[in-house]
């Protein structure tokens, strides 16, 4: 009976009762959804589809999650993607060999510099000038993009190159490499909030920067490293959206993205108020929202109406782990509980 | 209780029916029982003073009857009739009004709305903004307050604020006015005339709920007194019949023995070295617009008070002790080796350490644990990269959950959940943990239950005795002089007088130093040398 | 003897403590300063884009500039109001477009424009409605109800009407066609006509009215307002259902500017708003700003567009690279200027 309590109340009890009904649902209507199948040394099938469509999203969520813990919030996250695929795709298209790997590190190379530079300024705005996050990064969530069509000259330029290409549709270990490239960012990221103190010290800056300032914590650092890693997140994102189509389509690359990265880190229980986080609930969230999108082509709903369910998934869920509700829950579990007899002084 | 039943049977004879009748109430928070089983009565035409100590539940009895918090048990009657009010809107509909111990107004706008928001003078449905300014303006009259009611609040001091709160209060023909310190911020003239206001209200038949930590206001003004403590009843007096002694004794209880058995306690001797260098230094350090350039010198083994007004700049000089904020003057130096504090960091790395005023807002971290808030202190020393071992972490935690008697004993509560005088006790925690060599404390017994309160003085002295240097800030002078070895004396943001706090200074001669000292001569210069005392110097060598 | 106690003794003879509020009177007021920002900005371009082109400065450039974004006017007052209280409504630009697919749905199922019309608006209204209900009763952030309102509106776009749906009702073809004033000089259109009653509205709503001066108090201090005993709740309720109704307008304006109803107008227009009103001077944490400044703001973002357009050599994307820098511009003075005030 405790057992079903805990279980029930657990922050993630009701993301994951989304994900499973979404899963069966999807196997009913296609009895082969969870079938995995080996072609050519490669697995193929509905969770390693999921698995691959996830990557994307994970790698902007996870910085997405630090950054909000910290109270803040990243809004430039799409237009950084979209600068990421123009850089690297111009400088692959400009050079004589697309196809070799110097060409592909040094183009990967770029854009990873430019990410760091954006992350810094973002970074800078917040930290240092003091400005409130959800408009320091508009910023560049509304020039970023301009940016980017600068360095395309507004061309969608298309790029052959077979070692760019690996990013997205590429495997290796039978795995596809972007959800290799994801699961390793996030594994990584594990490892180093929770093993080393970067974990507690990012939730101690969001719940009282000021208390953690006179404990001695160097917020300001703290603040812009988190701005910086969620910039080179979606930087990584930026290449294997990029890769995908081999097109830098300034336009389109990771458009909104940022809202379905604040979606997934609230899904997963870490609070847009900052403060504790959970990187595993962000992985949670990150797979309601690629299952939800994956389910509804397969249940043969028109893929327009992505967003209607996505709008129910997050109102359902943000309503059930809403103050009002979990304390009226609460509140008719203990009217059955005995109330113990109140002894007056 | 049954001190209620005498003082009722002997009152209902000559007195009307009461305005508001409080039965059996009781709120709970999680993990505290902020009001038992409380009864109060409030009669029209009466001041009636609230008292208790911090903590006994005068707040939450008075936002009980104002609809902020709902009461778990009991009832409440306005003019003989049941009301549960939601909200301060129905209270106010009721004819109570509040005004609060904080400013509670919107500094964004002016004068004008702040008096006369929601209830403004229209006409065909718009504000009429000229006809509801020149009603402002009688109601700022009434108070003898001549300020322009276009003026922005937030470019008024908080005096003049509390007494546009207390005119806002009066907008509503409040039969019902609910005083919540509102005297903590004013001067003299002003309490003055705010005590006029009150009791030409009373006289008009209003009922006037007031709470103050003032005696002899409380004394001058109230015609009647409830006691709270620990929040239950204590019981209701007429204030005429109650001396203050008495007064006292019933809102400390006997927790009084605790703090007489302090005060016994020999004060640690310290003896005079002319070799002991200072552990800090301060040789003309200051801020502009913060704290005048001062000279103070710590050493080891001795706990230095800071006494002083609230805003005579003890806060602001410790702040520029430990970096907190920059001094753009003078020197400081450490062990004598010069030193350049431009942030906490600088300070810890010195084996300073400075525990803030406010513990919520600058100590606490509220939501992690117990654990997280005492390692801190020295997690952030070591950087993000150097985790604290679990294994080292639990030591030093267990150690000091022991050693300070923190309750829960659980370093994985909350340490939000905790109560305030334990929350004081996790911050020492964190900073003892980092095994500073100098202490800076600003109030760290405010707001904490009596109990613990001795236990934190008695932890100074240990901690003193053992060799530690303390910088101890509090607004009661008392608990100053009992820890002190010597007096910094603050005044207007300069330091105006050192003492040695021998067995023959008493409280009032401090009060004469923050008094006296600085008044009569030019603000600017120095303080005469004739009101600067003689500045003894001690130190100590077991600094084991 | 506590020395609380003593404050009072001795404060009696210190000199009053606000020698400030004197010498501030002859100082503007710091409220006006941001807005006074825009003004110059907006001085400033006028008078470069005027010397740099000729025709610029006409009455007809001047008028297309309110004309073509009277719907971002709308939506700006719209979301002030919210930004006010120091909220933020995500939701407005998909509402744009749910309101014109209403509205050009039922137009070409045979409803006449009398019901068509209000019921475009109303569709506004409800998801304010909701999301004032969210954020609230369920004390769900405003970022997070509003989005979650987002995807439901886009949702409901492709559920009534995936692709483009022509509008050929006579009302609408009317109101998009009438011209009033001279031909070449500065006209005015319906569109703007709603736009200027709009603000107007606004105007007396926010500074005439027990609402309006709530809305103010809720961002100066909510514990506060609620304290002094204002209706918080209703008052949180009604500014998103006001959001919600000027983008239900602005969704009617924009079917009426475009003569059609389409599922995908109103990408991003809502950061559009959000730029308007924080170039316009109202302080994204509530409390600060003026109707009258988000309209400045909005002039500031068309005649950028415009300018650019008259540029002719420069790209589209240029537009977003100066938006996007006016707007660091004015947050970092902003920021100064708030430090200034501490």
């Amino acid at each position: 009976m405790n057992v079903v309590r805990s279980v029930v109340r657990h922050r993630l009890f009701w993301p994951i009762v989304a994900l499973v009904v979404l899963v069966v649902a999807s196997t009913l209507k296609s009895p082969t959804f969870l079938d995995i199948t080996v072609r050519d040394g490669h697995l193929f099938g509905g969770p390693v589809d999921i698995l691959r469509r996830s990557s994307v999203l994970l790698l902007v969520a996870l910085g997405m999650t630090l950054v909000i813990a910290t109270r803040g919030i990243d809004l430039s996250v799409g237009a950084v993607m979209a600068i990421a695929g123009a850089v690297a795709l111009t400088q692959i298209a400009a050079s004589p060999d697309p196809g070799s790997l110097a060409t592909v590190s040094a183009a990967i190379g770029t854009a990873l510099v430019i990410a760091l530079l954006i992350g810094l300024f973002n970074g800078f705005l917040v930290a240092v000038v003091g400005i409130q996050p959800i408009i320091a990064t508009l910023v560049l969530m509304t020039a970023g993009r301009g940016i980017a069509m600068l360095i395309t000259g507004g061309n969608i330029t298309t790029v052959t190159s077979q070692p760019y290409k690996t990013l997205a549709s590429g495997y290796w270990l039978s795995l596809p490499v972007a959800a290799i490239i994801a699961g390793v960012v996030f594994a990584a990221t594990a490892l180093v909030t929770r093993r080393t103190a970067l974990g507690v010290l990012i939730e101690s800056v969001g719940i009282n920067p000021s208390a953690s300032r006179l404990a001695g914590v160097r917020a300001r650092t703290i603040i812009w490293t988190v701005y910086v890693v969620c910039a080179l997140f979606a930087c990584l994102a930026g290449f294997i959206r990029s890769a995908d189509t081999m097109a830098a389509d300034a336009n389109n690359i990771g458009l909104f993205i940022e809202l379905d990265a604040i979606l997934a880190v609230v899904i997963g229980g870490t609070s847009l108020a900052g403060g504790k986080f959970s990187l595993t609930g962000t992985l949670v969230g990150t797979l309601v929202i690629t299952t939800l999108t994956l389910s509804i082509t397969i249940l043969g709903i028109p893929a327009n109406a992505v967003s209607l369910f996505k709008a129910l998934v997050v109102i359902a869920v943000c309503l059930l782990q809403s103050p009002v509700v979990q304390h009226r829950m609460r509140a008719r579990r203990r009217r059955t509980a005995p109330v113990p007899v109140e002894v007056p002084a | 209780m049954t001190d209620t039943q005498t003082a009722t049977s002997t009152a209902t004879l000559d007195e009307p029916r009461p305005v508001v009748t409080m039965t059996g109430i009781s709120i709970g928070f999680p993990g505290v029982k902020a009001l038992d089983g409380v009864d109060f009565r409030l009669f029209p035409g009466e001041v009636h003073a609230l008292m208790g100590e911090n903590g006994a539940g005068k707040s939450t009895l008075i936002k009980a009857l104002t609809g902020v918090y709902q009461v778990d048990a009991g009832t409440v009657l306005v003019d003989e009739t049941p009301v549960t009010f939601t909200g301060p809107a129905q209270a106010q509909a009721a004819g109570i009004s509040t005004v609060y111990q904080e400013v509670n107004l919107c500094d964004n706008l002016s004068v004008a709305e702040n008096i006369m928001l929601g209830h403004e003078v229209r006409r065909f449905g718009v504000v009429d903004w000229p006809a509801t300014r020149r009603e402002a303006r009688t109601h700022l009259a009434t108070l003898n307050l001549d300020i322009d009611p276009r003026s922005q609040l937030s470019s008024h001091s908080l005096a003049v604020q509390q007494l546009v709160a207390i005119s806002r209060a009066m907008v509503v023909d409040a039969r019902v006015l609910i005083l919540d310190e509102p005297t903590s911020s004013l001067d003299a003239d002003e309490v003055a005339r705010l005590f006029d206001v009150v009791r030409a209200l009373r006289d008009r038949g209003v009922a006037i709920l007031f709470v103050s930590h003032f005696l002899e206001q409380v004394y001058a003004l109230s015609d009647r007194m409830t006691v709270l403590r620990n929040g239950t009843l204590v019981g209701e007096y007429r204030t005429a019949d109650l001396p203050r002694v008495e007064l006292v004794q019933k809102m400390i209880g006997r927790s009084l023995e605790v703090l007489e058995r302090l005060e016994e306690a020999p004060k640690p001797v310290v003896a005079a070295r002319e070799d002991t260098r200072p552990y800090l230094q301060a040789i003309g350090l200051g801020r502009k617009g913060s704290i005048e350039p001062f000279d103070l010198d710590v050493y080891a083994g001795e706990v230095v008070g800071l006494a002083g007004l609230l805003g005579s700049g003890r806060t602001e000089l410790a702040r520029l002790l430990y970096g907190a904020d920059h001094a753009d003057r003078g020197e400081l130096r450490v062990e004598d080796r010069p030193a350049r504090l431009r942030t906490p960091r600088a300070a810890l790395a010195r084996k300073i350490v400075y525990s803030s005023e406010s513990r919520k807002t600058e100590g606490i971290i509220a939501d992690l644990t117990v654990r997280e808030n005492i390692v801190l202190g020295i997690q952030a020393q070591r950087g993000w990269v150097r985790r604290v071992p679990r294994k080292k972490a639990d030591e030093v935690v267990d150690r000091y959950v022991e050693a300070l008697g923190i309750r829960p004993a659980n370093p994985d509560a909350l340490a939000g959940n905790l109560s305030g005088g334990n929350q004081q006790k996790v911050l020492l925690a964190r900073w003892l943990a980092t095994q500073p060599k100098l202490l800076l404390l600003d109030e760290p017994t405010r707001g904490i239950d009596v109990g613990a309160k001795a236990e934190i003085q008695r932890l100074v002295a240990d901690l003193a005795s053992q060799g530690m240097a303390v910088v101890f800030i509090s607004a009661e002078l008392e608990e100053v002089l009992r820890l002190s070895h010597r007096i910094a004396v603050l005044r207007d943001r300069r330091k105006v007088a050192e003492l040695v706090n021998t067995d023959d200074v008493t409280t009032d001669d401090v009060v004469d130093l923050i008094a006296s000292a600085g008044t009569a001569d030019d603000p600017s210069g120095p303080p005469p040398p004739d009101e600067v005392q003689d500045v003894q110097l001690f130190g100590k060598e077991d600094r084991a | 003897m506590s020395t609380d106690q003593l404050t009072r003794r001795l404060r009696g003879r210190t000199p009053a403590a606000d020698a400030a509020a004197p010498s501030r009177r002859w100082r503007l007021d710091d409220r006006y300063l941001p807005v006074l920002g825009t003004v110059v900005v907006l001085v400033v371009m006028l008078v470069v884009a005027g010397s740099r082109y000729d025709n610029f400065l006409t009455g007809r450039v001047m008028a297309n500039l309110l004309i073509n974004n009277s719907f971002l006017v709308v939506l700006a007052v719209g979301m002030t109001f919210v930004i006010l209280t120091g909220g933020i409504d995500l939701s407005v630009g998909a509402v744009v477009a749910l309101s014109s697919i209403v509205s050009a749905w039922m137009l070409t199922h045979g409803w006449p424009a009398t019901v068509a019309i209000p019921a475009a608006i109303l569709t506004g209204t409800l998801i304010g409605l909701a999301v004032g209900v969210m954020v609230h009763v369920f004390e769900i952030q405003p970022f997070i109800a509003t989005l979650a309102a987002m995807f439901l509106a886009r949702g409901l776009c492709y559920l009534v009407a995936p692709e483009s749906i022509p509008i050929a009702d006579p009302t609408i073809v009317a109101l998009a066609r009438t011209r009033w004033g001279p031909e070449d000089g500065f006209v005015l259109t319906p569109s703007g006509l709603i736009a200027l009653v709009v603000v107007a509205v606004a105007f007396v709503l926010l500074h005439y009215t027990r609402f309006g001066r709530t809305v103010y108090a809720i961002g100066g201090g909510e514990q506060s307002a609620r304290l002094m005993g204002l209706p918080v709740a209703r008052t949180k309720v009604l500014v998103y259902v006001i959001s919600g109704t000027c983008a239900g307008l602005g969704g009617l304006l924009f079917a009426i500017f475009s003569r059609s109803g389409y599922a995908l107008t109103g990408v991003g227009m809502e950061l559009d708003a959000i730029a308007a009103v924080v170039i316009g001077g109202t302080l994204l944490t509530g409390g600060s700003g003026f109707v009258l400044g988000s309209v400045l703001g909005v002039l500031v973002l068309g005649l950028i567009q415009t300018a650019i357009t008259f540029e002719g050599t420069l790209s589209s994307w240029w537009t977003k690279i100066v938006i996007g820098g006016l707007l660091l511009v004015f947050v970092v003075l902003q920021r100064l200027l708030a430090l200034r005030r501490t």
